[in-house]
C-alpha cells in the first residue's frame, strides 16, 4: 500500500535548518573522545605500573579538553556567555548534560595532570609547600572521578547529534551512533597513546585500539544497513563521504600496523627490555641492550605511524558525520523522503490516528 | 490550558499546569491567503527584525523572502500548479479524508458495495442526492460535509469546484508552530528558550549564548541564530546591506514569539491583527482547532477535496501545534516536513544505548590491560 512517495518539495529549499556548527564542533567531537579513551588508559597504567603510558595518557588527555573545551566557546554565538550553560541541569538536553560531565571529567584530568607536572618537574616548579602532599594524596581519587565521567564524555556527543531534526544524524543516532563514538574513542585513545608511549607499555593502549577498530567498522555498517537510504547518502557522497571512507582506510592500516607491532612486541619482548616486558625482570633487558636498538627503533616507528593513523581515522570519522548531518539539511529529499517512508510504513500496518495531516 | 494538550509525558516541556491563561495559538487558513505580506511587514515592523538578505529576486514566483530564519518570522509561500498538480492534490486529500475513518453510513453490505469513497463526501463526489444519506447521529459531527449533518441541504450545494481547473496560485504564510513538544525548547542547555504562560516558547535573548543546538532541534527549520554565519542567508553578496544594519542580539537564537510582548497587554499579534483577509487568526488554541475543523468541513462539502489541517492532531510527533494550519496540497509542497517529531521523543532509546555502549568500551578498557598482564 506504498503508494505516491513521489518526491515534491518547495523549490527545493531546505526543511530543516543546519546548526551553525563548524570545524570546532567536529574538532570537539574528536577530542572529547580521546580525552576520555585517554583517562581510561591513565588510570589503568596507574594501577598496572606503567609511568610512560600513564603520562602520555594524561597529558594527551588534559591537553584534548582543554582545546576541546575552548573549542566549544569558540563556536558559540555570545562566547561570552558560555557560563550560561551552567544555570540549569537538564535531562531532555544533551548539550546541557555534555557540559556537566566535561566539567565533571576537568576536574580530575587537572588535579592528574598537576600531579604529573609536578613529578616531572621534580617537585620544584609548582610553588606548594605542605598542599604538596595534599596534591599527591588526591592523585588516586582524582584519576578515578575523571575516569568514572570518561566513558560518558566519549559517548554523549553521539546523542548530541542524534537528539536533533538532521535526519542523518537523528536516523545515525537511534541506530547505534553511541557504539561508533565509544568505539571511535577507544581506538583515538589508543592510537594517540602508541605514538606517545614506549612500545613495551603500550600493549594495553593497541589491545584497546584494535577493539576499538573492530567495534567502529562492525557499528557503522550495522548502523547504516538500519538507516534510510536517503539518510545515508550524505555519508557516502560529497566531501562527507570521502572523509569517512578515508577514516575507513586509515582505520584499517592503522589497525594492521597496531597488530603486527603487538605480536612483534610479544616475539620481542626481551629485545624490547625495560622492567617486565618479558615477564622476568632486568635480566633480559641487560641481555638485550645495545644489539637489539634496530628492533627496537623499527617497532617504535611502526607505532607512532599505526597510532597516528588510527587517531587520524577517529578524527575523518568525527568529521565526516558532522559534515554530512549538515549537509543532509541542505536537499529537503533527506527528510522528506524517510519521513514520508515512515508515515506510509504506519499507515499500511493500520496506524492512521498520529499523522500531522488530517482530513478533517 | 486546553485539554487537547494535556496528554500525557510533557513534563519535559514544562508546562504550567496552574497557568491562568489559556493556550494560545494561530489558525492559518491558506484558502483565503491573497499572498499580500502585511503579515510579514507587520511582524519586522513590530520586532525590529532585521533585513534578510539584499532584497535580490528568488525566481521563486512572488517568494523572494525564502525561507523563516532569524529575522523573518512569518514567511509567505507562493507556489504556481497546474491542472495536474491539482488534480493529485484533490486526490491525496481525497485519500486522506478517507484514511481509517468509520464511515457515517451504518454499514450495509450494499451500501459498502455501491460506494468506495463512503459518507457524505463520497455522495458529493459522485454528485448523489441526499437520498442515500442516513439520519446521522450527533456523534459523527464534523464528518467532512455539513451535509452529513444536515442532509436536507445536499440536494443544493454546488459541487463544481470555484476555481478554474488549469492553474491555481497557492499562499500560504508560515510561522513558528509553538509545538506542544518543542524540540528547541527541550534541547536548550541554557534554559534561555521557555514556555510561556500562553504555552509559546520563547527565547529571552539576554540569556541564550548562541550554542545552535536548537537550530538543529526544530523539525520545521524555524528557529535560526541570527549572524552571518548561518547556512541559509539568502545570499552572499558583498554589498549586503543588512551588514551594516543595527542588528539586535546577534549572535543568539532568533524566532517568533507569538508577540509575547502584545499578549501580556491583551493584544493580539502583529501579523493577524494585520492580515486583511483573516486568513490568520488568533486566539485560544482549542478555539482555532475548532475553527479549523469547521473550515476544513466547509471546504471538503463544495468538492475542495485538497483541503487538509496541519497540526490539529495532538497525537503527531510534536503533539500537535499552537499554530493549525489549513492547506491545500501536501506539506512538504509549502516547504513542511510531512512527518515531523520532536527529535527528543528519541532520547530514552539514545541514552540507553549510549549507556550500554559506554560501558562497553570501559569493558574494553579494563579487558586490554588485562589482556597485556606482564
Amino acid at each position: 500500500m506504498v503508494e505516491d512517495v513521489e518526491f515534491t518539495s518547495y523549490y527545493g529549499r531546505p526543511i530543516v535548518k543546519a546548526p551553525p556548527w563548524g570545524h570546532e564542533i567536529a574538532l570537539y567531537l574528536f577530542l572529547g573522545g580521546l580525552a576520555g579513551g585517554s583517562t581510561l588508559l591513565g588510570l589503568g597504567a596507574q594501577f598496572t605500573d606503567r609511568p610512560g603510558l600513564r603520562i602520555a595518557s594524561r597529558m594527551t588527555a588534559i591537553t584534548a579538553t582543554g582545546v576541546g573545551g575552548a573549542a566549544l566557546v569558540a563556536d558559540l554565538g555570545r562566547p561570552e556567555r558560555f557560563i550560561n550553560m551552567m544555570r540549569v541541569v537538564k535531562v531532555s538536553s544533551p548539550m546541557s548534560l555534555g557540559t556537566w560531565i566535561l566539567s565533571g571529567f576537568g576536574v580530575g584530568s587537572g588535579v592528574t595532570f598537576a600531579v604529573e607536572l609536578d613529578r616531572v618537574t621534580g617537585q620544584k616548579l609548582l610553588p606548594l609547600g605542605p598542599l604538596r602532599k595534599v596534591l599527591h594524596a588526591m592523585e588516586t581519587p582524582a584519576a578515578l572521578e575523571s575516569a568514572f565521567f570518561a566513558t560518558p564524555l566519549a559517548a554523549y556527543t553521539a546523542v548530541l547529534l542524534g537528539a536533533t531534526a538532521v535526519p542523518t544524524w537523528n536516523a545515525a543516532g537511534r541506530n547505534g551512533l553511541p557504539y561508533v563514538f565509544v568505539s571511535s574513542a577507544s581506538l583515538a585513545a589508543g592510537g594517540a597513546a602508541m605514538a606517545l608511549a614506549p612500545v613495551r607499555e603500550t600493549g594495553p593502549a593497541r589491545l584497546l585500539a584494535l577493539t576499538g577498530a573492530a567495534g567502529d567498522a562492525y557499528a557503522m555498517s550495522a548502523m547504516k544497513k538500519r538507516m534510510h537510504p536517503a539518510e545515508v547518502d550524505p555519508m557516502e557522497d560529497g566531501e562527507p563521504g570521502h572523509k569517512l571512507h578515508r577514516a575507513e582506510k586509515l582505520l584499517i592500516a592503522g589497525a594492521i600496523g597496531a597488530a603486527a607491532i603487538e605480536v612483534g612486541a610479544r616475539v620481542f619482548a626481551k629485545k624490547l627490555g625495560g622492567r617486565g616486558a618479558g615477564g622476568s625482570g632486568a635480566g633480559g633487558s641487560a641481555a638485550g641492550g645495545k644489539r637489539s636498538w634496530k628492533t627496537r627503533a623499527a617497532l617504535r616507528a611502526l607505532s607512532v605511524v599505526s597510532g597516528t593513523a588510527l587517531a587520524a581515522a577517529s578524527a575523518y570519522t568525527r568529521f565526516g558525520m558532522l559534515e554530512a548531518g549538515i549537509e543532509s539539511t541542505k536537499d529537503p529529499r533527506h527528510v522528506v523522503e524517510p519521513q514520508r517512508a515512515r508515515l506510509e510504513e504506519r499507515r499500511a500496518r493500520g496506524i492512521t490516528d498520529d499523522s500531522i495531516t488530517t482530513g478533517r | 490550558m486546553s485539554a487537547s494538550t494535556l496528554d500525557s509525558g510533557t513534563v519535559a516541556d514544562g508546562h504550567w499546569h496552574d497557568s491562568t491563561q489559556n493556550r494560545k495559538g494561530f489558525f492559518t487558513d491558506t484558502s483565503i491567503c491573497i499572498g499580500c505580506k502585511a503579515c510579514e511587514v507587520a511582524c519586522k515592523e513590530w520586532n525590529r527584525n532585521p533585513q534578510d538578505g539584499t532584497f535580490e529576486l528568488l525566481g521563486s514566483s512572488y517568494d523572494n523572502t525564502g525561507s523563516l530564519g532569524a529575522n523573518t518570522w512569518r514567511h509567505v509561500a507562493f507556489i504556481e500548479q497546474d491542472s495536474e498538480r491539482i488534480e493529485k492534490a484533490r486526490e491525496s486529500g481525497r485519500k486522506l479524508v478517507n484514511l481509517g475513518m468509520p464511515t457515517i453510513r451504518p454499514r450495509t453490505d450494499e451500501s459498502a458495495a455501491v460506494q468506495p469513497l463512503g459518507g457524505a463526501l463520497g455522495a458529493a463526489d459522485e454528485g448523489r442526492t441526499s437520498d442515500g444519506l442516513p439520519t446521522t447521529p450527533q456523534l459523527d459531527v464534523d464528518l467532512l460535509a455539513p451535509g452529513a449533518m444536515e442532509p436536507a441541504d445536499l440536494s443544493g450545494v454546488d459541487t463544481t469546484p470555484p476555481d478554474t481547473a488549469d492553474f491555481r496560485w497557492l499562499m500560504s504564510s508560515d510561522v513558528c508552530k509553538h509545538c506542544t513538544h518543542a524540540g528547541c525548547l527541550d534541547v536548550c542547555p541554557t534554559g534561555a528558550l521557555f514556555r510561556t504562560e500562553f504555552d509559546t516558547v520563547v527565547v529571552q535573548n539576554d540569556v541564550c549564548n548562541g550554542c545552535g543546538t536548537c537550530v538543529a532541534g526544530c523539525p520545521f527549520g524555524v528557529i535560526e541564530r541570527r549572524d552571518d554565519g548561518t547556512i541559509n542567508t539568502p545570499t552572499d553578496r558583498d554589498d549586503r546591506k543588512a551588514a551594516d544594519m543595527d542588528v539586535p542580539d546577534a549572535g543568539t537564537a532568533n524566532k517568533c514569539t507569538l508577540c509575547y510582548d502584545r499578549l501580556v497587554e491583551g493584544q493580539e499579534p502583529a501579523c493577524a491583527q494585520t492580515c486583511p483577509t483573516q486568513s490568520i487568526k488568533f486566539g485560544d488554541r482549542s478555539d482555532m482547532v475548532d475553527k479549523a475543523h469547521e473550515r476544513v468541513a466547509e471546504l471538503h462539502a463544495k468538492g475542495l477535496t485538497e483541503a487538509r489541517l496541519y497540526g490539529a492532531n495532538p497525537n503527531d510527533g510534536v503533539g500537535g501545534t499552537g499554530s493549525v494550519f489549513l492547506l491545500l496540497d501536501e506539506p512538504e509542497v509549502y516547504g513542511l516536513p510531512p512527518d515531523p517529531r520532536v527529535a527528543t521523543k528519541d532520547l530514552p532509546g539514545m541514552f540507553a544505548s549510549a549507556g550500554v555502549a559506554a560501558l562497553g568500551m570501559v569493558a574494553a578498557a579494563g579487558l586490554a590491560f588485562l589482556g597485556s598482564r606482564r
